[in-house]
């Protein structure tokens, strides 16, 4: 590894100037690419990896809310949800994507081929993730939006005013830099989970929420981020849905009482702390045995190549850590746009918090493909909108000075892979993370302050791969985050759950608001005390 | 992780290297695709997906590198499964690998019932 003091300096950088940039280009982001594009705005999309594989969506199988416009019937799904929301969602956002979601999936007819059932109905709610994503980027470049693909961003840039006005990052497959000036920019590059083995995830280290909580951005609801997903061991295949018919056992061969529904997470999370578990899936009937690869086709991926029948053997599971993927946590967004508390800066898909949707509990892949989707194209409307207003771009543009950026290899005091297992080995175990307590938190909290001193002192940056070390201080900034609103949340709510206060308590009837990088500051908000109608 | 590239099989296009998400893999001077970072690897199977060849080999442990017979998984026809099964390409128009993804909800539902219909092991706790 060859350490400079400042990566790349010399080389050429691709510097481009646009109305809109959109960082991302999974789900949300091609979503507010081609919103922003039918604004009539340039826009600029980059992906740290490649805008149709890059995130959690493209490696999954996402369904959509999807309620009809019939009568009654959006208000029994959104009351339904409402009470699974732990007093923190709203019913006027979810009625907003829902609609949104409606109206906007029958559009990707041409870019997707909807099938249809038995009786001819085409179906419209889930979406096989590679084709989904395969198509959407089919669409972004038929709405004319120029894509750069392994084209990580590293930092927000700002004007001589002080406003947000681009980015600049890293070519990695070129070992070129890029800067993009723009009147607005669209943040829409995944959650976090730690580089947990969540299938697709490793593109989704939290880089968005660094760069906006460096221009001053708050975030909320980071204390819900302790999801997990059950999966064959060793294996990333999170897909759940074959679960449901499982059967759970011992090492002992005896049965376990796993069953399905709300408590299955934490049942199988106590099994796993006691020792193996195994699971077996002779319930799945033969006729669905047979369609399976044609439903999910990666799902059979790990057993046939690992020679194991489901059906009939036994097989070891596990559960990997989600963060705030299948968590909650993200951005603060303030008004109708997905702007968040700083100008110019939007947050959509799962860089945006969801409290608005899912309260305290995840909102499972359903109502979270219909955010990304609807926070998408109100985020990519706004920006575009926003920056109409916005004529010149032509000031010289800084940094905010961030952690990771600058390589001062002389105070590293560790490898960049022990920082990464030193955040991991306090947000992945079910001990940790899901199974909370005060003092645990406390003792997890002082473990990533160290963690974070280190990053913020002396960081090895690659030359090679800048990309690294600013994605080992956004894990660490996150888990900091996280655990900072969950030692603030003195009450157990939602997925949040703290052995040392197991109660809700409606002192907490709030919204925790985060911010700050090196010193995280925290506020409760009090929910809206006024009663919230259905639409309005 | 990603394992074997069938040399062989590999047409040189490049598209493995163009969609891999996590950058594992780069075109040598033949332009053929390399493993360079196979640390890097999630596991994710996109380079199968996208390799009209079937010349790329992924193995499902995430966690630790297996090193496999490049020979024992040709034969065992374990290459391009997930194409294949995904109608991609040279399958679209065969009806065996039609998109049936939108059954998952009926399967929700045929599984919910059925646990509603078998008696537990053990009282809940």
């Amino acid at each position: 590894m060859t350490i400079t003091s400042a990566h790349a300096a010399s080389q050429p950088t691709l510097d481009l100037v646009t109305d809109v940039l959109v960082i991302g280009g999974g789900l949300a982001g091609t979503w507010a690419a081609v919103a922003a594009a039918r604004e009539g705005a340039r826009v600029v999309l980059v992906d740290k990896g490649y805008c149709g594989t890059s995130g959690v969506t493209a490696t999954a199988g996402p369904g959509h809310w999807w309620v009809p416009p019939q009568p009654g019937a959006r208000e029994a799904a959104i009351d339904k949800r409402l009470a699974s929301a732990h007093g923190l969602a709203n019913a006027r956002w979810m009625a907003r994507i829902i609609d949104t979601t409606w109206t906007s999936l029958p559009t990707l007819a041409g870019y997707y081929d909807f099938p249809k059932n038995e009786q001819g109905v085409t179906q419209y709610r889930g979406l096989r993730g590679p084709e989904y994503l395969r198509g959407m980027r089919r669409l972004v470049q038929d709405s004319g939006v120029t894509i750069l693909d392994h084209s990580p961003a590293l930092e927000l840039l700002r004007n001589d005013q002080g406003e947000v006005a681009g980015a600049r990052g890293w070519r990695r497959q070129a070992g070129r830099t890029w800067q993009v000036r723009a009147g607005a920019v669209v943040l829409a590059s995944g959650g976090c989970a730690f580089l947990s083995r969540l299938l697709g995830c490793h593109t989704n280290t939290g880089d968005g929420y660094l760069m906006a909580a460096e221009a001053g951005a708050e975030l909320s609801g980071m204390e819900f981020s302790s999801y997990y997903c059950i999966a064959a061991a060793d294996s990333s295949m999170t897909r759940s849905m074959i679960y449901s018919f499982g059967e759970y056992f011992d090492a002992a061969e005896k049965p376990l009482n796993i069953p399905q529904g709300p408590d299955f997470t934490d049942a199988l999370a106590k099994a796993l702390l006691n020792g193996p578990v195994y699971c077996r899936l002779n319930r799945v009937p033969a006729q669905i045995r047979a369609q399976l690869p044609s439903i999910q086709p990666n799902l059979m991926l790990p057993f046939d190549r690992r020679g194991i029948d489901p059906y009939r053997d036994r097989f070891a599971v596990t559960l990997h850590a989600e963060g705030t993927i299948r968590g909650v946590g993200g951005l603060r967004v303030i008004d109708d746009t997905c702007q968040t508390t700083v100008p110019g800066v939007f947050a959509a898909g799962d860089a945006a918090s969801r409290e608005s949707i899912a309260g305290a509990t995840s909102g499972g892949g359903a109502q979270n493909s219909a955010w990304a989707l609807s926070s998408g194209q109100w985020a990519g409307r706004g920006a575009a909108r926003l920056a109409r207003q916005k004529p010149d771009h032509s000031t010289s543009l800084d940094g905010f000075s961030g952690a990771g950026l600058q390589s001062r290899p002389a105070l590293a005091k560790s490898r960049p892979d022990e920082l990464i297992q030193r955040i991991q080995a306090e947000v992945h175990p079910l001990e940790k993370n899901l199974f909370r307590s005060g003092n645990q938190i406390g003792r997890s909290l002082q473990a990533l302050d160290n963690v974070w001193d280190e990053v913020r002192e002396g960081l090895q940056v690659d030359e090679h791969n800048p990309l690294r070390a600013r994605e080992i201080a956004a894990m660490a900034a996150t888990a900091r985050w996280c655990y900072s609103a969950a030692q603030q949340r003195k009450e157990s709510r939602g997925m949040h759950q703290r052995s040392d206060a197991p109660e809700q308590n409606p002192l907490f009837d709030a919204h925790l608001r985060i911010a700050g990088v090196d010193q995280p500051w925290t506020r409760h908000d009090p929910i809206n005390p006024l009663p919230q109608g259905h639409a309005q | 992780m990603i394992e074997l590239i069938y040399q062989d099989l590999c047409s040189g296009c490049g598209k493995c290297v163009e969609v891999c998400p996590t950058n594992t893999l780069r075109l040598d001077t033949q332009a053929k695709p390399q493993i360079v970072d196979q640390q890097a690897c999630q596991t994710c199977f996109m380079c199968e997906l996208y390799c009209a060849s079937d010349a790329l080999y992924v193995d499902p442990d995430c966690e630790r590198v297996r090193q496999p017979d490049p020979d024992a998984i040709r034969d065992a026809g374990l290459l391009g499964q997930y194409r294949r099964d995904s109608g991609w390409d040279e399958w679209a128009a065969d009806p065996r690998h039609s998109n049936q993804h939108w059954r998952m909800d009926g399967i929700f539902a045929l599984a919910r019932g059925l646990a509603d219909a078998t008696p537990i092991p053990t009282k809940a706790q």
